[in-house]
């Protein structure tokens, strides 16, 4: 026995030493850039078309290209489209394509994909659904030309193509984007970039891009989304730590050279490294918010929802989720701080903590002492403490609340019922979103009213109309002030709460210089040293 | 004996037919929904729905499950719901590192554990013996993922010995393959280890007052082939017993250790399928984790005949 033991550690060192020696002439040749990084989440899912997850997004943002994109001072600049024209009617926009765009399979970039891509998109994402209500054709004319007919003018076509955040509107090959858009692509072919290396995909554990050589840049430089997408390394080793802490002692021992989204309560373990540098990702960051049940008691009464805004304090929330001050600020805009659609208009019940008058509001209604059902992901290390947090808060308002832990998963279905909270609905459950994904009227799902509602059915009319005069308008004065008058009566109605924005940071070793900050981490632009 | 083997194999299929069914019923009563998740928190309910009647998720539980029968029975596990990818795929590409966690576990158990035992039962009463089970509590006590972060923190971030996570398949080298295994290895055998040298303890200080060693120890015979020789092989078929159990221990631990380590194991794939109800791969990875442990189970057995002549099939 203690022979044959013998014989394999033998053998083991034998091959360990064959396998030195046939990596030496590797060695010799010119090292490729290589970076390894963690992503925000485990990539499960390829077709950022099918799904709204934001590491499904970030993945599309390496693998696909846009038609137009944002930059960093939030203006839409073209990215694969050359030049573009409006007619004087602002019916017609007609969009010319770059030179040189070939997909990774080699076949040329032509018009006829990007009209099939819009059309998938359009069928999922809800500002393509509203563009395509006021869409009268879209249609290829030539390789490189395509136009879109407006039924009336509207002021968010390039918006709308330039959306920064899910679904994004990335360009396929019109053979994918043929695909039904409730079934998944199956092969992962884009303009951008970085190629994906499917051979080397481990799902849930590592995902693997390459440099796409033939990528033809523009000359502009890189800004937030838009600009030239100049690439500098060789490869994205994207490889998934599910645990936290361990994931920050691998950037610490420089085992990883980038974490997209380490959490802020553990940043400190890299705070003071020399060898890691921590700055904030998204400029502005997320917005944390509370979904109330419009459709049952107690909340279907407007007082009792107003009685929320009194008692809530923001910064228990945002300290509890965040803890650091200096990474999160207390903001009542439902359509995000720090963006175009920023108001402050009616937030004094939301901005000014008197848990006294709210319990006075809840009296009158005769809501205090009701029972609320509060839905705790507890798998999720943002939305678990962030509900405790919602669950004391409405106890010190005077409501029984019943917390029902549950994961996520449970939670994405639980959410869509109707029933009586008591009979397996529900009444709140506090959830997030990117501050760029909520940026205006058309975009911010969440607080879609009436038919269009989503989870919590709100439905004040007035803010149905506005949406629609906000989306037609081309004004951009009118368009401020249609701002907030949505602001306030959202407020007003307690469409949702916002909770406050918050903003994460990105850590990376020394070595790297040049990343964008962005609610997506962008692998062009950035360097690795050494 | 082939008799005996055979019919154990063919006992195996009913069990599975089992698993299936018990794993496919839970999954479809407990709540949670793979296509709300896909659809992201912009889905509309109709769209929710589509998603949901492509994935045939919407059809009634006894086709659903009459389905998945007939595709296992052609050896088809069903594709995962999330990435299109065939779970055979997905098995082969996780199951490398769990196999190589699994066996370096054991075989590190082993050489530590039943040596441990011997030496315990061999000096019971002593400091040794009351050390060795010291050790046995604290193994037991300690959390797999509290071991592994203790590991971490000493060997990897203060000592920089051992790198402090990933895997390294055997192809690029048995070095870097062994480096991220010593620590996985460690953490996960530690409870193991704790139960196996308690095991032989207690089995070898029962032989060791049997008639026969008394004769061995009159006939002049050094104290380690008394140990190893004598009293080892008779006090073995409880102590593989235990190391048949102790699979479906270690199967259970390397969900944690797969995580701690980053690991990309089947015990990872399984609880990220759990997460997100990715039925056919939660179904599929049960099922050859069933099969697995029924057949460990049948081998123990086996070996039985190898250490005790008087045991028949």
């Amino acid at each position: 026995m203690l022979m044959r033991t013998s014989r394999w550690v033998g053998a083991g060192a034998l091959a360990a030493l064959l396998a030195g020696l046939g990596a030496t002439p590797i060695a010799v040749a010119s090292e490729p850039t290589v970076i390894r990084s963690v992503p925000i989440g485990n990539l499960r899912v390829l077709d950022p078309i099918w799904t709204t997850a934001y590491i499904t997004r970030n993945h599309g943002y390496k693998v696909w290209d846009v038609l137009f994109a944002m930059d960093a001072n939030g203006d839409i600049q073209p990215q694969m489209v050359d030049t573009y024209t409006v007619s004087d009617d602002g019916l017609t926009y007609t969009f010319t394509l770059r030179e040189g765009l070939l997909w990774h399979d080699g076949e040329p970039v032509r018009a006829a994909d990007c009209v099939a891509s819009i059309r998938r998109w359009a069928a999922r994402d809800g500002m393509g659904q509203s563009l395509m209500s006021f869409t009268e054709s879209l249609e290829a004319v030539d390789d490189k030309t395509f136009t879109l007919q407006l039924t009336e003018p509207i002021g968010f076509v390039l918006d709308a193509l330039g959306k920064i955040d899910s679904n994004v509107p990335f360009m396929m090959p019109e053979r994918l984007a043929l695909t039904p858009p409730t079934e998944q692509i199956t092969e992962v072919i884009g303009s951008g970039p970085f190629r994906f290396l499917a051979d080397e995909w481990v799902p849930g554990s590592r995902v693997v891009y390459e440099k796409f050589e033939d990528y033809v840049p523009r000359d502009e430089p890189a800004s937030l989304a838009a600009g030239g997408k100049v690439v500098h390394i060789d490869r994205i080793e994207s490889v998934y730590l599910p645990d936290a802490g361990v994931a920050m002692s691998a950037i610490a021992a420089g085992e990883i050279d980038l974490h997209e989204s380490p959490p802020t309560d553990l940043l400190r373990l890299v705070e003071g490294n020399p060898n890691v540098s921590v700055i904030p990702n998204d400029p502005q960051g997320f917005q944390l918010f509370m979904v109330i049940n419009h459709l049952h008691p107690p909340f279907d009464d407007v007082r009792v929802r107003q009685a929320l805004l009194w008692g809530i304090n923001q910064e228990d929330f945002m300290a509890t989720i965040v803890g650091d001050p200096t990474r999160y600020e207390l903001c009542p805009a439902v359509f995000g701080c720090g963006g175009t659609n920023e108001s402050d208009a009616g937030s004094e019940p939301l901005m000014t903590v008197d848990v006294e008058r709210a319990r006075s509001l809840l009296e009158e209604a005769g809501a205090l002492g009701a029972r609320v059902v509060m839905l705790d992901p507890a798998d999720n290390s943002t939305l678990h403490p962030a509900a405790l947090m919602g669950a004391q808060a409405l106890r010190r308002m005077g409501f029984e609340v019943q917390a029902d832990a549950m994961d996520w998963s449970t939670l994405t279905q639980r959410r869509a019922s109707r029933a009586a909270p008591g009979e397996g609905g529900w009444n709140i459950f506090i959830t997030n979103s990117t501050a760029t994904g909520i940026a205006n009227p058309l975009s911010h799902n969440f607080i879609r009213n009436c038919e269009q509602a989503w989870y919590g059915w709100p439905c004040e009319p007035r803010i149905v109309e506005l949406s629609t005069e906000w989306a037609l308008e081309t004004d951009q004065d009118r368009r401020a002030e249609l701002t907030h008058e949505l602001q306030r009566l959202h407020l007003e109605n307690v469409s949702y709460i916002p909770l406050g924005q918050y903003k994460p940071a990105i850590i990376f070793r020394r070595e790297i210089t040049d990343v964008i900050p962005g609610p997506a981490i962008f692998y062009w632009n950035l360097r690795k040293e050494g | 004996m082939w008799a005996y083997v055979l019919r154990r194999i063919l006992a195996t299929f009913p069990v599975l037919a089992v698993v299936a069914f018990v794993v496919f019923s839970i999954l479809h009563i407990a709540p949670g929904d793979p296509a709300a998740i896909i659809a992201g928190d912009q889905a509309t309910p109709q769209q929710i729905e589509a998603i949901r009647a492509s994935l045939g998720l919407d059809r009634p539980f006894h086709e659903q499950f009459l389905i998945y029968v007939g595709n296992v029975l052609q050896g088809d596990f069903g594709t995962s719901i999330f990435s299109g990818v065939p779970v055979t795929r997905l098995f082969w590409q996780r199951v490398e590192p769990t196999i190589a966690l699994t066996i370096t576990t054991t075989i590190v158990t082993l050489l530590l554990a039943i040596p441990l035992g011997v030496l315990a039962a061999w000096k019971a009463g002593s400091w040794i013996d009351r050390a060795v089970m010291s050790f046995a509590v604290l193994g037991f006590s300690f959390p797999v993922f509290v071991v592994g972060y203790m590991l971490i923190f000493v060997f990897s971030i203060q000592l920089g010995w051992l790198p402090i996570q990933g895997y390294r398949p055997l192809a690029d080298g048995f070095w870097p393959f062994l480096r991220h295994l010593i620590l996985p290895s460690l953490a996960l055998g530690l409870s193991f280890m704790a139960l196996i040298a308690r095991i032989t303890r207690a089995s070898v200080l029962e032989v060791l007052s049997q008639d026969h060693i008394r004769t061995v120890r009159a006939k002049g015979v050094p104290t380690r082939g008394l140990l190893f020789d004598h009293a080892l092989p008779n006090a073995a078929v409880p102590i593989l017993t235990i190391v048949g159990v102790g699979v479906a221990i270690l199967l259970g631990g390397v969900v944690v250790t797969e995580s701690v380590f980053a690991i990309p194991g089947l015990g990872r794939l399984v609880v990220d399928a759990i997460l997100h109800r990715d039925y056919p791969v939660i179904q599929g990875v049960l099922l050859i984790f069933s099969a697995v442990y029924v057949l460990v189970n049948l081998v123990v057995d086996l070996l039985y005949v190898v250490f005790d002549p008087r045991i028949r099939y």
